[in-house]
C-alpha cells in the first residue's frame, strides 16, 4: 500500500524529441492517495495509458519522477514496485490450470507451497474462479480470462496499487457490469490503491472516487465525479464528460457579466483573474430552462430520448443543445431560453476563470 | 412454399476441379494401384498377382534397410533443425532494420533449387577440391563423403539443416511476433523468470506453428530426393540410398513396376500414418 506521487513526469517515444507535439506526456503531476479507487479518462491517444505503464514500471518516463511513499521508485522495475496490472487484453498462461495461473506470481516469488494454496483459495473463491481451479485457463471465457489476471494481482499480499488498462474492453456488455461491481467488492475488501483506465466516462464516473481527466498528454482535470460535472475545469472536461456534452460558445465580458451574441448572461460566480485569451462561455445542456424572458432561438430540432428531451436549438450561427423534462411542454411559438446562472461557467483559452 | 426446382448446372461449376484433381491425382494414383497388383512383360499385357508384390516389399531387407535409413535421417533433421531454429527466431531482433536483413538471409537458402543445393555441397564437400573437404582434410580429419558413410551422412544432414532450418526459423518467427506485448509486461509484473517466459509465453504461443513446421519437415525429408542424390548418388554402396531414392532405382533402374508400385503405396500410407500420429501427439492438449 502506497501513496502515489508523480513529479513533473514528460514522457517522448521520440529519439529525441524537440517540439511539444513529439511529447506523449507535457508534464503530469499528481498524487493518489493510499487506498483510493482513481480512473484516468480521456480519449485514445491522449497518453493515459503511457502513464499508467509509466507508473508500473513498464516504461522509463524521459523526464520526472514517480514517487511510492515519498520513495523514488522511477528507476525500479515493476517487479520492485509491487504493482500488479490487468490489461486490455486477458493475458493468461496456456500452458497452465487456472489454479496455477494464479500461484505463478506467488510461486515466482518463492513463496511456501501450503501460504501459496492458501492464498490461491482465498482469492479463487473471492473471484468465484473455485470450481474451475483444475481446469485448463484456455478454455474460459473472456470474463473468465480477465478475472484471472486481476486474481494474479490480489493474491499477493505486496501489492502497493493495481492498475487497469481498459480492462473491459473485451467483455460482453452484460458481463461488464458484474465484473465492474466485483472490482469496486475487491476494493472494499482489500482496500487496494487502485487506478483504473479508461476512455468510457460512465466506467470512469461509476468505479472512481477521483477521476483524472487527460487529454493531449496533459492532466485537465482531476476530481470527483461530482466536480468533474458540476465545475469542469477545462472545456475539454465540458464536452468530454456528459451527454451530450457541455455548450461552449465564444463571448465577451462586460461588467462582470458575461456578454454572448450581443445578449447580456448573468453568472453568479463572477470570473477572477485576467480575462486574457479567446473568452468562452460554458453551459451543460442539463441548466439550461426555457423562460419568457430570455435569449431567443429557434428549436432545430427535438429527440424524446425516454426520460428527457434533448433539444437541439440556434441562435445565429451557434448550436445550442438543452435538456427538456419529458413531460415539458415545448414553446415552439417564439422560443427562448436561460442560462443557470450558478452553473454557467467562462473559459479563457480553455481553462476555467 | 415455393417448389423446389432440380437444376443440375451447378455441377459445371465444380467441374474444372473435378478435371483437376482427377488428372493429377485420382487417375495417376489409380494407375498405381493397378500396376501394384499386376505383372507386365512389356506389350501392355499384364496379369493379375494379388498382394505378392506386397509380401515381397514388406518382407525384403533391402525396403527394411531403406526405411530404418528413412527413419534415421528425419529423426535427425528434426531433432536438429526444430530447437536450432526456434533458438535462432528466438535471436532475432524484433524491430528496426536488422528484421528485414535476417529475414532476407534466411529466406535465402529456400530460394536455392534443391539440385543446385545438392551440386553446390558436393563441390563445396568434395575432398580434393571442395573448400570444406580440403579444409577438413587439412585440419587432419579423414573426411572423404564419397567413401565413407559416416562423412557422407554427416554431409547429407548438414546439408539439410542449412537447407531448411531457415523455415522452421521463419515460421517460429512469425509465431514469436504474433504475441502480444502485454504477455511480456504481464510476465514482467509476475516476476516470471527468462525460462518460464519461454515455456510458458513463447514456445506455447509458437505450438501451432511449430506444429506446421515439424508436419512440413518431417513429409519433405520424409520424401528427400533430390539433394542426396545429387550429393552422393545413394553412396558410398547404399548408405544414404533412401526411400525415394531406392524407389527410383526399383521403378526406373530395374523397371520392376509392380513392386515399385506397392512400395509407392506403401511408403504413401507411411507418410500419411506418421503425419497422422505427429498432428495427433501435437494436437492433443489443445482441445481440453
Amino acid at each position: 500500500m502506497a501513496q502515489i506521487t508523480l513529479a513533473g513526469i514528460r514522457h517522448s517515444y521520440a529519439d529525441s524529441p524537440s517540439s511539444p507535439s513529439d511529447y506523449a506526456l507535457k508534464g503530469v503531476d499528481g498524487q493518489w492517495a493510499d487506498g483510493g479507487a482513481y480512473a484516468l479518462l480521456g480519449p485514445s491517444g491522449c497518453g493515459k495509458s503511457t502513464l499508467l505503464n509509466i507508473v508500473s514500471g513498464l516504461l522509463q518516463p524521459s523526464e520526472g519522477r514517480i514517487l511510492f511513499d515519498g520513495k523514488d521508485v522511477t528507476a525500479l522495475d515493476p517487479v520492485d514496485r509491487h504493482v500488479a496490472q490487468v490489461f486490455q487484453f486477458p493475458v493468461i498462461y496456456d500452458t497452465m490450470t487456472v489454479y496455477e495461473n494464479l500461484a505463478f506470481p506467488l510461486r515466482n516469488r518463492g513463496m511456501a507451497e501450503a501460504e501459496v494454496d492458501a492464498r490461491v483459495r482465498e482469492i479463487a473463491a473471492m473471484l468465484d474462479l473455485d470450481d474451475m481451479l483444475e481446469r485448463r485457463a484456455t478454455g474460459l471465457t473472456a470474463d473468465g480470462k480477465q478475472k484471472i489476471s486481476l486474481g494474479r494481482g490480489l493474491v499477493r499480499s505486496d501489492v502497493n496499487v493495481i492498475m487497469f488498462d481498459e480492462p473491459l474492453t473485451v467483455i460482453d456488455p452484460h458481463l461488464k457490469w458484474m465484473l465492474r461491481s466485483k472490482l469496486k467488492e475487491v476494493h472494499q475488501r482489500f482496500g487496494t490503491t487502485m487506478i483504473y483506465v479508461t476512455h468510457d466516462q460512465i466506467e470512469a464516473l461509476t468505479f472512481a472516487d477521483r477521476v483524472m481527466v487527460m487529454t493531449e498528454g496533459e492532466v485537465v482535470q482531476i476530481g470527483t465525479p461530482v466536480e468533474l460535472f458540476e465545475r469542469p475545469q477545462h472545456t475539454f472536461v465540458g464536452y468530454f464528460i456528459g451527454s451530450p456534452g457541455m455548450n461552449v460558445m465564444p463571448c465577451s465580458l462586460f461588467q462582470g457579466d458575461a456578454i454572448f451574441d450581443g445578449e447580456a448572461v448573468t453568472i453568479t460566480e463572477k470570473p477572477v483573474g485576467s480575462a486574457s485569451g479567446s473568452l468562452e462561455l460554458g453551459v451543460r445542456p442539463e441548466f439550461i430552462t426555457f423562460a419568457e424572458d430570455g435569449l431567443s432561438v429557434e428549436i432545430v430540432n427535438v429527440d424524446d430520448i425516454g426520460r428527457h428531451k434533448i433539444v437541439d436549438l440556434r441562435r445565429g450561427d451557434h448550436r445550442i443543445k438543452m435538456l427538456a423534462g419529458e413531460d415539458d411542454p415545448i414553446p415552439w411559438e417564439n422560443p427562448r431560453i436561460r442560462f443557470d446562472p450558478d452553473h454557467t461557467r467562462i473559459y479563457a483559452d480553455g481553462r476555467l476563470l | 412454399m415455393a417448389a423446389k426446382t432440380a437444376n443440375h448446372k451447378a455441377w459445371w461449376l465444380v467441374a474444372p476441379v473435378v478435371a483437376l484433381v482427377a488428372f493429377n491425382a485420382l487417375i495417376p494414383m489409380m494407375t498405381v494401384v493397378n500396376y501394384s497388383f499386376q505383372e507386365t512383360f512389356g506389350d501392355n499385357v499384364f496379369f493379375f498377382e494379388g498382394f505378392k508384390w506386397y509380401e515381397q516389399v514388406l518382407g525384403s531387407e533391402r525396403f527394411h534397410a531403406a526405411l530404418g535409413r528413412q527413419l534415421a535421417f528425419t529423426f535427425t533433421i528434426l531433432v536438429i533443425e526444430i530447437p536450432l531454429g526456434v533458438a535462432v527466431a528466438l535471436a532475432m531482433p524484433r524491430k528496426g532494420i536488422g528484421v528485414s536483413v535476417c529475414l532476407v538471409l534466411m529466406a535465402l537458402p529456400l530460394l536455392i533449387p534443391w539440385n543446385v543445393v545438392g551440386a553446390m555441397w558436393n563441390i563445396f564437400a568434395l575432398p580434393d577440391i571442395g573448400l570444406l573437404g580440403r579444409a577438413l582434410n587439412g585440419l587432419g580429419l579423414a573426411y572423404d563423403f564419397t567413401q565413407d558413410p559416416t562423412s557422407a551422412w554427416i554431409t547429407t544432414i548438414v546439408m539439410d539443416v542449412w537447407h531448411w532450418t531457415s523455415l522452421v526459423v521463419l515460421l517460429a518467427y512469425a509465431g514469436l511476433r504474433s504475441i502480444p506485448e502485454a504477455y511480456y509486461q504481464a510476465a514482467k509484473i509476475d516476476g516470471a523468470s527468462a525460462w518460464a517466459i519461454f515455456r510458458h509465453i513463447q514456445l506455447s504461443k509458437m505450438k501451432r506453428v511449430l506444429t506446421i513446421a515439424v508436419l512440413l519437415r518431417f513429409m519433405d525429408s520424409f520424401m528427400i530426393y533430390t539433394e542426396p542424390f545429387v550429393l552422393t548418388g545413394g553412396g558410398p554402396g547404399n548408405t544414404t540410398t533412401f526411400l525415394s531414392i531406392d524407389l527410383v532405382k526399383i521403378a526406373l533402374g530395374q523397371f520392376d513396376l509392380g513392386p515399385a508400385a506397392a512400395m509407392s503405396l506403401i511408403y504413401f500410407l507411411i507418410v500419411l500414418l506418421l503425419s497422422w500420429v505427429f498432428y495427433s501427439l501435437m494436437m492433443r492438449n489443445e482441445e481440453r
